[in-house]
């Protein structure tokens, strides 16, 4: 328990380096902030009240750094992030929207590369020398491979030249489409349709991660007394491989929290390749408008789900392995 | 990548004889090496050797891109530029800004790794929370961010560009070598040395440091491998915007112009391969790298004939089998690994 309070202090100040670095970072850049946000917008005119609260976001006005942030800060805890520039509409509509998108985007990608790249790496490391074992570059091609290229290489393929599988959305919304948004068959079917492409980018990408990490570790977990002891007690086969990769995937769990942040980053390249109506294209589009109520929000929302999941990855590893409860 | 044994002590010749000859041997280290000493060609003498400059127009009447011919090796694009020209002139602002992101990486993260590792205690506490910090914030959004309202000029600037992408990549490379600094700390070479009095500095520099080296070159090929991937990203999506003609300005043009819809792929396909070839390139070298530091993750494909890695049990190559001696290729590694 005390392991879990020192890593949620950990957080905490993560989150708050993450909201002063949010801050900060577009009043460090070139120009007034404040110019780039009014030019910007496309709306009707501005009510005085609009560009107070706006003057009080981002500066001149003639107040102080601190009592900006100060504002800044009430805001963010009312769960106020400002009004999108471009979409004039509030920044927490905007990632309402798009974030459950993202979501299912990366939890279902992971969630089947960590899975299947860990099974395998078992296996490889199980075989050394196997044939699983010779076929391990060709998965590591697709780790050497930028995202965008990589989304972009099967959306030509997969998706233009062969026609598998639909080119760009999240669900179908083509003039002849007869989905309605909804838990329906056919929206569901057209969401998983269209989910293909982008998932399998990212699984292509990040399983040969997963794979190599197990599978060297499995190599020296299974050097370990107590493996050998397994074998020798005559258990089969299988409940040997459990023992030694039971103990082989702690490695691989604070690995999937290092490399949380790098799957986003890759996920949201890949949403833009695919035109998925997540974060990754509305942060897109909202640089190519210059709406920094919006990138800032996304910005915001991004690191505190990487923080998030890194905290469950640190609370299941603490569940999962009494050193780290003894450590504390 | 992978946790890296500790390097047991030799007699130096004795040492760079050994692994100058691993390395030779290593395919992956060759291939790896021979891409990476093509493409460093191109970054140098590509802008020389192509046949016309890279903003060079074919002609300002026509619309099409035109396809490859004797003429134009790989066709032009839709303003008629030479693509072959544009590939060849295209690599070197990537692979600088790479490799300077690589360089400023490399420092901040033994900076803040060596450091954090072998001081300990308040000080490693501090540096820690800064690198986790940095390791769980989204690089490419953050870069988007920063990069937007950048003037012309400065996206021009290869040395400033690739130190802003380094500032977002150096922290896993500080959380590896702090481990691994840690680990050396308490090693009885390292401990001698403070017994006689050795400064600290030059325990870290000549005690600590060498023994770093491999897991360095690692994570420096992967900030490069990163760099690439990111300024490629950076220039498709339009955050920065060039003068000169790159690899990721190119995919950006051909996306612009929809080649994919009227089927150009000699538009896009070159640097989008150039970009995909560098990475695999790099990523043999650090897998190849990997396996001369750490032997046991290596597998051999001759290994099945003679070896069984089996549980727990080292494999052995009979010296003299009457019929089938076994190459010294496939003995060196297993006697080599178990030392």
């Amino acid at each position: 328990m005390r392991a879990i309070l020192r890593r949620l202090a950990f957080y905490v100040l993560a989150a708050w380096s993450a909201v002063t670095l949010n801050f900060f970072l577009p009043r460090m850049l070139p120009g007034s902030a404040l110019q780039a946000v009014l030019s910007s917008i496309r709306s009707a005119p501005i009510t005085p009240d609009e560009l107070h609260a706006l003057e009080a976001e981002y500066g001149s006005g003639g107040k102080g750094l601190m009592s900006q942030y100060a504002t800044y800060i009430s805001n963010l805890l009312h769960g106020d992030l400002g009004t999108s520039t471009s979409k004039s509409v509030p920044v927490t509509d905007v990632l309402g929207a798009d974030l459950p998108w993202t979501i299912g985007l990366i939890g279902t990608a992971t969630v089947i590369a960590f899975v299947l790249g860990t099974f395998l790496g078992v296996l490889a490391g199980w075989r050394r020398g196997g044939l699983l074992d010779t076929l391990l570059p060709v998965a590591t091609f697709f780790q050497a491979i930028p995202y965008y290229i990589l989304a972009f290489l099967l959306l030509m393929t997969m998706g233009y030249l062969w026609q598998w599988f639909p080119l760009a959305g999240g669900y179908d919304i083509t003039r002849d489409s007869t989905v309605t948004p909804g838990w329906n068959t056919g929206f569901i079917g057209s969401v998983a349709d269209h989910g293909v492409l982008p998932v399998l980018t990212i699984v292509l990408a990040s399983i040969a991660g997963w794979i190599i990490g197990m599978r060297n570790v499995m190599i020296t977990t299974m050097d370990e007394d107590y493996v050998l002891v397994a074998a020798a007690k005559g258990l089969p086969r299988w409940r040997v491989v459990w023992v030694a990769a039971r103990n082989a995937i702690l490695p691989s769990i604070s690995s999937l929290a290092l490399s949380v942040s790098l799957i986003v980053t890759g996920s949201i390249v890949t949403e833009i390749v695919f035109s998925y109506p997540g974060l990754g294209l509305a942060i897109n589009n909202a640089t190519l408008d210059a709406d920094y109520p919006l990138m800032q929000g996304i910005l915001l929302c991004v690191t505190f789900a990487v923080l998030a999941v890194n905290f469950l990855a640190d609370i299941v590893y603490v569940i999962l392995d009494p050193r780290a409860r003894r450590e504390a | 990548m992978s946790v890296v044994g500790v390097a047991t002590a030799e007699p130096a010749g004795n040492r760079a004889r050994r692994r100058k000859s691993r390395v030779t041997k290593s395919p992956k280290i060759v291939v790896g090496a021979a891409i990476l000493a093509f493409f460093v060609f191109i970054a140098i003498f590509g802008p020389t050797l192509a046949p016309h400059s890279a903003s060079w127009q074919a002609s300002n009447s026509s619309a099409f891109a035109q396809p490859p011919s004797a003429k134009f090796w790989l066709g032009t694009d839709r303003q008629q530029h030479d693509i072959l020209s544009q590939v060849l002139s295209g690599g070197r602002s990537t692979m600088v800004i790479a490799f300077v992101a690589g360089i400023v990486a490399s420092i901040l993260s033994i900076l803040f790794g060596v450091t954090a590792g072998y001081m300990g205690g308040l000080v490693d506490d501090v540096l820690s929370i800064i690198a986790n910090i940095f390791l769980a914030l989204p690089g490419l959004l953050i870069l988007m961010v920063v990069m937007k309202p950048l003037p012309a000029g400065d996206t021009d600037n290869p040395i400033l560009i690739g130190s802003v992408i380094a500032l977002t990549a150096w922290a896993y490379g500080a959380r590896v070598l702090r481990a691994q600094t840690l680990a050396l700390r308490d090693q009885d070479y390292v401990e001698s040395a403070r017994i006689i009095g050795e400064r600290r500095p030059r325990i870290i520099v000549s005690e600590i440091l060498p023994n770093l080296l491999p897991i360095l070159a690692s994570s420096f090929i992967f900030t490069v491998i990163y760099g690439i991937g990111i300024y490629v990203v950076l220039s498709i999506l339009g955050i920065i915007n060039p003068a000169q003609a790159s690899w990721g300005t190119m995919i950006q043009n051909a996306q612009g112009a929809s080649a994919m819809i009227s089927n150009d792929w000699w538009w896009y396909a070159p640097p989008a391969l150039c970009v995909a070839l560098l990475g695999i390139g790099l990523a043999l070298l650090n897998f190849g790298i990997d396996e001369i530091v750490n032997p046991r993750v290596r597998s051999r494909k001759g290994s099945r004939r003679g070896v069984r890695f089996q549980l727990g049990l080292t494999p052995v190559v009979r010296a003299a089998r009457p019929h089938a001696p076994s190459s010294p290729d496939t003995a060196a590694p297993v006697l080599e690994g178990e030392s």
